[in-house]
């Protein structure tokens, strides 16, 4: 996957998340009550908690979403402190919706999601192609997909949008084998690429066998960090 | 719209984003076909049973302005309820916000495109109103009524979709979003009126008494037009 750079920069060698107590509230209940994580540039990180625990709010506050209220917090080297907006055109982020329009085809859904950060025309191409919708799948409106299949569009869209820290909410949630299957191998073929990749999931065992880490949330802070 | 088109639509500043959601809504509506099957046939039966229930061709001559633009109204909330609805369905409005696009853009963008739909469906409304209500059109009339109809379509557009952002993401936005439009969208619809009487010379009024309503229209396409692109990033986030 080309479109993520990761050569051998001072840039590259920074964490791509480092927080350190980050408190984030929602409404006047804080959803983050001082988590302190780091995550290096290719790896595949899963977040795994109860409900509520705060992972989803964790992930939003990793894409510029939420508000860092207390403690330090920078992503892909911008302090969310100060600037989170800046943040959020180089992080790709996909819950259980995946973003797309479904009278669209497949190949203007992804042109469309590139040319937000002015991706070239082969940029976009090359992502169609990288997530196996070339072909006839091209040329198909999102409406008449699998679920699989609209998932890996979405893909193709973060990858137009040279998204450099991917950050996937229960992305297994609604799929068939087939398409978990499909799934975790693109996942793993982003982080060869160089992109990172934040997951939560309830799917311990699927998931931890994409992932090199295991991070725990608990009521709004980070447990325990488990290597993979 | 082909490839080499599309090259010059990047959504990295706000007149490109712009041109980019405008250009992605109309391809949505050109797929979708809900103004051509939808809402155009919507706002032509309106048409058509106002002249049932009035029955009276010098009352309906006498109503014709005010009938165009109730139609148009009704229909334009239709639009922008499918217009944000498109946005909601799969959540690609949250996606546009956490990819950083900027809102501006978003805001302008579907203005642009909502105004453009609108424009095709006021045309089709005036055409309908000299058919079936016998109003008639001069030549002055007509820079009136051309003027009256970009201007009222661009003050309808910018404030659908001001309200159709703050609706997007509230339950119950079916029937929030007309309670929230309708009475914000008032002096459209008697300045509209009033500027189409003129140009139609409904009861006798003269075309040049119209151009005074025109500025009541100005005033409110360029206060909400501002506003909204301004507001919209904030009403999004919130």
């Amino acid at each position: 996957m080309s479109t993520v750079s990761h050569g051998h920069d001072p840039a590259t060698l920074e964490p791509v998340v480092d927080l350190c107590d980050a408190v984030a509230v929602l409404g006047s209940f804080p959803a983050l009550a001082g988590a302190t994580m780091t995550v290096l540039r290719g790896e595949i990180v899963l977040l795994s908690g109860p409900n509520g625990a705060g992972k989803t709010t964790l992930l939003r506050l990793c894409a510029g979403l939420v508000a860092l209220e207390r403690g330090r917090g920078r992503v892909l080297g911008v302090d969310l402190s100060i600037d989170r907006e800046s943040v959020r055109h180089r992080v790709g982020m996909i819950g259980h919706s995946n973003g797309l329009y479904g009278d669209l085809t497949v190949t203007e859904n992804v042109r469309f999601w590139g040319r937000t950060v002015g991706a070239s025309e082969s940029e976009i191409d090359l992502a169609v192609s990288r997530m196996g919708l070339d072909g006839r799948l091209a040329h198909l409106s999102v409406s008449r997909l699998s679920a699989g299949q609209r998932r890996r569009t979405a893909l193709a869209g973060l990858v137009a949008r040279r998204a450099e820290l991917w950050l996937l909410d229960e992305p297994h949630a609604g799929l068939d084998a087939a398409g978990r299957d499909e799934l975790d191998s693109v996942l793993k073929m982003a982080a060869t690429a160089g992109a990172t990749v934040i997951v939560a999931s309830h799917e311990l065992e699927r998931a931890s066998k994409l992932a090199t880490r295991q991070v725990e949330v608990i009521a709004g802070q980070v447990r325990k960090v488990v290597g993979l | 719209m082909s490839s080499a088109g599309q090259q010059r639509f990047t959504g990295t500043t706000v007149i490109g984003t712009a041109r980019l959601i405008a250009a992605k809504d109309l391809r949505v509506e050109l797929r979708s076909r809900v103004l051509l099957n939808q809402v155009l046939p919507f706002a032509l039966i309106v048409m058509v049973m106002f002249a049932f229930a009035l029955d009276s061709d010098a009352v309906l001559e006498r109503v014709a302005p005010g009938l165009v633009w109730l139609a148009a109204l009704f229909s334009a909330l239709i639009m922008v309820s499918r217009s944000f609805a498109v946005e909601t369905a799969d959540g690609a409005l949250d996606q546009l916000r956490s990819a950083g696009v900027p809102a501006m853009g978003i805001f302008i963008g579907k203005m642009m495109a909502l105004m453009a739909q609108l424009v095709v469906l006021v045309t089709l409304l005036i055409i309908a109103a000299v058919v079936l209500y016998r109003a008639e059109l001069s030549w002055a009339g007509s820079v009136l009524l051309v003027t009256t109809g970009l201007t009222a379509t661009c003050g309808l557009a910018a404030v659908g979709t001001l309200y159709g952002g703050l609706a997007a993401g509230a339950k119950g936005r079916e029937t929030l979003l007309p309670l929230l439009l309708l009475p914000v969208v008032a002096p459209v619809l008697i300045g509209a009126t009033r500027a189409t009487e003129s140009a139609f010379g409904t009861r006798g009024v003269s075309t040049s008494q119209g151009w005074p309503w025109l500025g009541l229209l100005a005033v409110f396409a360029v206060l909400f037009s501002v506003s909204g692109a301004v507001a919209f990033g904030p009403l999004l986030d919130d």
